[in-house]
């Protein structure tokens, strides 16, 4: 199951490195969005899967899972989504004022 | 266990939310958080005077014990960051007070200011690697909506560009701390020193991947060459009072989780780690002063400034001796400090002349001398000359460099300084010399007077810095040495 999680992984990265190195705005964000999810993934992966244990404490179980990374994944994906919301109406701004979603043409010193 | 350490967290999220409240009433809004800034600086001497009496204070939240729970630890080098930022907090806020548009004021300006702060100063304060993060995004996305605010085009497209690199390194961020957690089974700093010591060395291989991994997270906030190409622009583009916040803090906390994580987490393998952090220091202090030097635009010369004088901090931690360590706590203080002084200077000379192109304005030291020189004592104090506090910084890194014979670095920095030096008599050359550009209409429209009430404490407090510098080289050789024996933070954490 592992094996499995981390080729996933590895693909939502290597599709996310992809969106993230085209030219239109909305890829870009989608990239960070998948980029995300892999992270999250990963973070869910390395803390070791297993089965059919509750996440107990203080009860005489034989085995429980360690609860603790879903803890931070909520955390994260509570955090992720605050930003990708925020990307997304940037970006659409920076689409609206700039009449644009080339980043190609977003470019250019600072002062306009 | 004292709630104390909490305060500088708690404060100014609470005002922050109680300020949303309040968003068409302008004089409210400036009272409570001008009241508020003030309390803070308070606050965090009263915290650091704690600190250096009783030693390391903790709080375990909720009451969870310490490797289950999230703790805040509040030991001498924290604090000493969170009373420079405090600092730095009241002079931008005093300055945005006069200078931005009530448009933007009214955009919820002061509740994403004092966000900012409870993210810097969570930052400062945690004793938990993953709260660390949660507190990196409550200030970055703060820093997020005071850079876009105002919504002008090249705003817009310089934010896009800073949203999207922060939150590629706070991928990483999680990715790192997923590693950690599958070599280590913790999170807390403390636990985690504890645990990392007991590893043995032909085992360690996968801890200094993880140890880089977190200085290119802690680099990308940090601003280390070559992760620092996000930075000139993003802190040209917005009002200069949100500019100089930025410009102080920020990078500051990238350069302090290095710092904390490296002295603390990762001892493990320190030949081979401090190395690294020693070539990026002699990278980042070079390339970023020759940014500087090439530039002819007062802002951004100031920006790309923040670059090499991050250099210098991590060039104390490369080095790794107390007096070395000292002295980049030192030089990350003066330059909060300095550089909003200069940052605030800045905004006043466009002010007056409406541009921030050096090659457009001249003769400024005949219309306006008080504004020429404070700018100068600014200026000379981040080149390094006595007796303003950048002689001091740069002082007790020379002398730690050469007495652990890393004479290379050491003639790097001696090097910067020198350019440093240039670029500043550049700007002062260019700015306040020459015949005036303004005609005495023009000069009489603007009052800057007021302007540059944020900006004196700045430099008084540089200069006491220089001269007070022995003395104050105790209490920092006090929280070096607090850094460098990482038995005292484990043992105030987990009671052992």
């Amino acid at each position: 199951m592992e094996i499995l999680m981390i080729i996933t992984v590895g693909v939502l990265v290597s599709v996310s490195t992809y969106l993230l190195l085209t030219k239109s705005l909305l890829r870009v964000v989608l990239g960070i969005v998948l980029l995300s999810h892999a992270a999250h993934l990963l973070l869910l992966t390395m803390a070791g899967l297993k089965e059919g244990a509750p996440p107990l404490l203080g009860e005489p179980a034989e085995a429980y899972a360690d609860p603790l990374p879903q803890a931070l994944i909520l955390t994260a994906i509570v955090i992720g989504f605050g930003v990708t919301a925020f990307l997304l109406v940037l970006s659409y701004r920076t689409y609206k004022e700039h009449k644009t979603d080339d980043l190609d043409q977003l470019r250019g010193s600072a002062d306009e | 266990m004292n709630n104390l350490v909490l305060l500088p967290v708690l404060v100014p999220f609470i005002v922050g939310v109680i300020l949303i409240f309040f968003r068409n009433q302008l004089q409210v809004q400036r009272f409570v958080s001008g009241v508020t800034s003030f309390f803070l600086v308070f606050l965090s001497i009263y915290l650091i005077y704690n600190i250096y009496q009783d030693g390391i204070i903790t709080l375990e939240l909720g009451s969870w014990q310490a490797p289950y729970g999230i703790v805040l630890v509040g030991d001498l080098f924290a604090s000493i960051m969170i009373v420079f930022a405090s600092i730095v907090a009241v002079a931008c806020l005093f300055f945005a007070f006069q200078t931005l548009h009530p448009d933007r004021e009214k955009y919820y300006f002061y509740p994403f200011y004092f966000f900012l702060l409870t993210g810097v100063n969570g930052s400062f304060l945690t004793g938990d690697i993953f709260n660390l993060f949660v507190f990196f995004e409550v200030m970055l996305i703060s820093s997020f909506v005071l850079i876009v605010m105002g919504g002008k085009k090249y705003q817009l497209r310089e934010s896009f560009k800073y949203v999207v690199i922060s939150t590629f390194g706070s991928m990483f961020f999680i990715i790192a701390v997923a590693l950690l957690y599958s070599v280590t089974g913790t999170l807390n700093f403390a636990d985690l020193a504890d645990k990392i010591s007991q590893i043995p060395a032909e085992e360690s291989g996968i801890l200094t991947v993880i140890a880089i991994l977190f200085l290119i997270v802690f680099g990308l906030k940090g601003a280390l060459v070559p992760l620092h190409f996000w930075l000139p622009n993003s802190y040209f583009v917005p009002p200069t009072a949100v500019a100089a916040l930025l410009g102080g803090l920020l990078t500051k906390v990238g350069v302090y989780s290095i710092m904390r994580t490296y002295t603390l987490v990762f001892t493990h393998n320190q030949d081979f780690t401090l190395n690294i952090v020693l070539i990026l220091a002699g990278l980042t202090m070079f390339f970023g002063v020759l940014g500087a030097v090439s530039k002819f635009d007062f802002k951004r010369i100031l920006a790309i400034h923040i670059v090499s004088q991050v250099g210098y901090m991590i060039m104390g931690l490369g080095i790794g001796t107390s007096l070395a360590i000292a002295g980049s706590i030192y030089i990350i203080g003066h330059n909060m400090i300095v550089k909003t002084a200069l940052f605030l200077f800045c905004g006043t000379t466009e002010k007056v002349t409406g541009t921030t192109n050096l090659k457009k304005m001249s003769g400024l030291l005949k219309t306006h001398p008080y504004l020429g020189w404070l700018f100068f004592a600014a200026a000379i104090s981040l080149a390094g000359i006595p007796p303003m506090s950048g002689f001091f910084s740069k002082f007790a890194l020379v002398l730690a460099g050469l007495e652990e014979q890393r004479y290379f670095i050491v003639f790097v920095s001696l090097v910067v300084g020198l350019l440093t030096l240039f670029s500043m008599i550049k700007i002062f050359m260019y700015v306040f010399w020459g015949s005036p550009s303004l005609t005495p209409e023009e000069v009489k429209k603007t009052k800057i007077g007021k302007l540059l009430l944020p900006g004196i404490p700045l430099v008084i407090i540089s200069f006491l810095m220089g001269v007070l510098a022995e003395p104050l080289f105790i209490l920092l050789e006090a929280a070096a040495n607090q850094m460098l024996d990482p038995s005292i933070y484990i043992n105030s954490v987990l009671k052992e």
